[in-house]
């Protein structure tokens, strides 16, 4: 065993601290919670490609490093601690580069990944639809083959990556008379492709982060298709370990956490026995958490998919988040119910905000209950129900 | 970063297992529980014979040369085992304490004693009238005369002192008030000493001393050396207390979750619904975090690391844990598990026994506030 960092891996975490404080420092942004899924920063994500920090574990011949999953998560881990804007290119550094490089053609992979790499490919996800959540294999939305095209018709729901997806990463049936684990397939969509047009959703915290989608007869070339035909579903499943597995899941609102113990310190609230143990508590599920997902990064790093470790890690991130977001309200008080631009607002509303968001924490990317069915089935192995 | 044993960790670990299991079985627990020494001197010296007491001693003192965290590896099988006796008095309080604080001399003399299963110690620190390990809280007295101390006063929750050897016991020195830490012969006459009735049935003593004399060269480390020294004490402690809970608690859900996959009721295994997953999804996620802090802390006390922190955590996450587990496990073992003929049992009260050893989850998290700057 051995919980420390290497000499090289404590260098480049400050390098990154020292990036991310002179981009605050300019005035570039400000740190906020939920900045990896909603903070859309073109030019950020420009400056994160020239320090060559996408695409950091992926070969080099695809423009990536080779660097460790460790290297990665200690890099991800900064970006969430800086609640720095990272949206634009967080799912193609995260999942759909790694899918093209495990399951697309070459011809794919040289399309995608060194324009990903140089934050010049933004991907949204298209995977739920209105009738297809926790149970994604009833996916509706339909590819028909046409010549060298598949012709798309359907309906996708809480598409990531907002308006500034440039592609998605969709989910579609491709054989309707087969189980329906076995009948669908993933392509890669241009979002400007005619018949696509996407309707901007609005969450509970007021935020445009999500788009549905519809697809009115798309034509989306054969090449496009990633992996094999009709084993979409496996593909996905294994796209999912990774979406579940970073430093995301705790460190989403990872801001407020540092706000409100600086918050109870300023306001002279230490003292307080009550707030004392809330926030040690906090604490201490904060660290033990992150040892479950650095566990996740070292399975990884063994060449092995995370899947019921990353459901694990998962499962237990996004409760303590909400847990935190509850106590920043409760602490608060009165105050916390003050809306960002109230002239009183504490903490820059971010309490507020993460105590709305944090609902929908533990839905994406497979619910608390989902997850807990594969540590459950997959992980002790448990019969299936 | 490394989540994973050494190769010579996994030898120790297996060879543990495979051994406490033959020598361990629970109608053994139960067998010494029921008994007045709490150990069996056979097996004690077989222990010893292994090279368990030393393990963690230079081998000038009769040691295995290993370090803490192998001791951990060794402690996570005792607890997984429920191994009675005073290996942890011993060993982790006695014995690692007498290598830390110790002159060259004590080392010499207990050491190599301990190391042949010879010595049994014992760790005298709480007193009557509080629950957790403080300062302020120490009030034995130990008074200078004519070249001796005379000690007085009341230790309670004193494990295996009434098979001890020899007692550590944390007094302050009059008049100086400076907390020192004795080395006491525990056959001392003027030492009483009564095992108290405890769920884990883990002989906790009472143990008072009436104007007890021992003599200058008993003081471990120096005189009023303070609480200091004691903290170290009691954070190597929890560790270890931290790491046989880990043993238990794996075993716990290993347990379960067999259950979980036997027992039919609505014509299929009970581990088949969901609510039943869910549960046993919570205690694996509360078992490996629990693993992880553990070993991270034990890894920092065997790096000679400032792991104030990280103690803390570990300890006041385990202590929680290890109980939500216990609770999952008996709804889950149904009736059964409320038997004395299972063996849930025997971890139910070992896990209480555990949490309330060495500060209990609050009185952890209130160090945590401190590292927080709060």
């Amino acid at each position: 065993m051995d919980f420390s960092f290497t000499e090289e891996q404590n260098k480049f975490r400050l390098e990154v601290r020292n990036f991310l404080e002179e981009e605050i420092r300019n005035g570039y942004w400000k740190p906020t919670c939920d900045a990896w899924i909603q903070g859309f920063d073109p030019e950020f994500t420009k400056r994160v490609a020239q320090k060559g920090w996408i695409g950091l574990t992926w070969p080099k011949e695809y423009g990536g490093q080779e660097r460790s999953h460790i290297d990665r998560l200690i890099l991800t881990e900064e970006m969430l601690r800086y609640g720095a804007p990272a949206a634009c290119h967080w799912f193609g550094d995260r999942q759909v580069g790694g899918a093209i490089l495990s399951f697309g053609t070459d011809e794919l992979k040289k399309e995608f990944l060194a324009r990903i790499v140089k934050g010049e490919a933004y991907f949204g996800l298209g995977m739920s639809e209105p009738g297809a959540g926790s149970d994604l294999a009833s996916l509706q939305t339909k590819a028909v083959e046409d010549g060298d095209y598949y012709v798309i018709n359907g309906q996708k729901t809480w598409a990531s990556c907002a308006s500034f997806a440039q592609y998605f990463d969709v989910y579609v049936r491709t054989d309707s008379e087969a189980p329906k684990h076995r009948g669908i397939s993933e392509f890669i969509v241009d979002a400007q492709s005619p018949g696509l047009s996407r309707i901007t959703m609005t969450d509970i915290t007021g935020t445009e982060a999500w788009n549905d989608v519809f697809f009115d007869n798309v034509r989306v070339h054969k090449r496009y298709l990633v992996g094999e035909k009709n084993r979409g579903f496996h593909q996905v499943l294994h796209q999912l370990d990774y979406e579940r597995s970073g430093m995301e899941r705790l460190m989403g609102n990872y801001a407020l956490f540092d706000a409100l113990v600086q918050f109870v310190k300023d306001n002279k609230l230490s003292p307080e026995p009550v707030i004392r143990n809330k926030l040690a508590q906090l604490q201490i599920e904060f660290e033990v958490g992150r040892l479950l997902v650095y566990r996740v990064a070292l399975v990884m790093e063994e060449g092995r998919a995370p899947n019921w470790e990353s459901a694990m890690s998962k499962a237990y991130s996004t409760e303590f988040e909400k847990r935190l977001a509850s106590i920043a309200m409760e602490i608060l008080g009165p105050y916390g119910q003050l809306t960002s631009d109230s002239k009183l607002v504490p903490l820059r509303g971010m309490a507020l905000h993460s105590y709305l968001g944090s609902k929908g924490y533990s839905l994406q990317a497979g619910t608390t209950e989902i997850l807990k069915n594969i540590l459950a089935v997959r992980g002790l192995g448990l019969p299936s129900s | 970063m490394k989540l994973t044993l050494t190769e010579e960790q996994e030898m120790l670990k297996k060879a543990a297992r495979d051994f406490l299991i033959d020598k361990c079985p629970k109608s053994f627990v139960k067998q010494m529980e029921e008994s007045e020494a709490g150990y069996s001197r056979e097996l004690w010296e077989q222990m010893a014979g292994l090279g368990w007491m030393g393990l963690a001693f230079p081998e000038k003192y009769g040691g295995g040369d290993m370090n803490f965290l192998d001791l951990a590896v060794l402690l996570e099988e005792m607890g997984r085992a429920c191994l009675p006796g005073p290996f942890f008095s011993t060993v982790i309080l006695g014995g690692l304490s007498i290598l830390d604080l110790g002159s060259d001399e004590q080392k010499r003399e207990y050491l190599p004693k301990i190391s042949r299963g010879e010595n049994i110690l014992a760790l005298g620190l709480i007193e009557p009238g509080y629950c957790n390990c403080d300062a302020s809280s120490v009030t034995v007295e130990a008074v200078r005369e004519n070249g001796s101390y005379i000690i007085s006063g009341t230790k309670l929750f004193v494990a295996d002192a009434h098979t001890a050897d020899y007692l550590l016991c944390v007094a302050r020195i009059k008049p100086q008030n400076g907390i020192t830490v004795f080395l006491v012969d525990a056959k001392n006459p003027m030492i009483e000493c009564t095992v108290l009735k405890t769920i884990a049935g883990d002989k906790l003593c009472e143990v008072i001393f009436n104007q007890t004399p021992v003599s200058e060269a008993s003081v471990l480390g120096q005189p009023n050396q303070g609480w200091d020294l004691v903290q170290k004490i009691v954070q190597r402690a929890a560790v270890g207390k931290c790491c046989e809970t880990v043993g238990s608690i794996q075993r716990v859900l290993e347990m379960t979750v067999d259950y979980a996959k036997e027992r039919k009721q609505f014509d299929r295994p009970i581990g088949s619904f969901q609510s039943i997953q869910h549960y046993c999804a919570d205690m694996a996620t509360d078992v490996d975090s629990a693993r992880f802090s553990t070993y991270q802390a034990a890894w920092m006390l065997s790096e000679g690391l400032p792991c104030t922190k990280e103690v803390a955590i570990a300890k006041a996450w385990i202590g929680e844990a290890s109980q939500r587990i216990l609770a999952l496990a008996h709804q889950i073992h149904g009736a059964i598990g409320a038997t004395i003929e299972h063996d849930l049992h025997y971890y139910t009260r070992r896990a209480k026994a555990a949490e309330l050893a060495f500060g209990d989850a609050n009185f952890y998290r209130e160090i945590v506030a401190r590292e927080m700057g709060l």
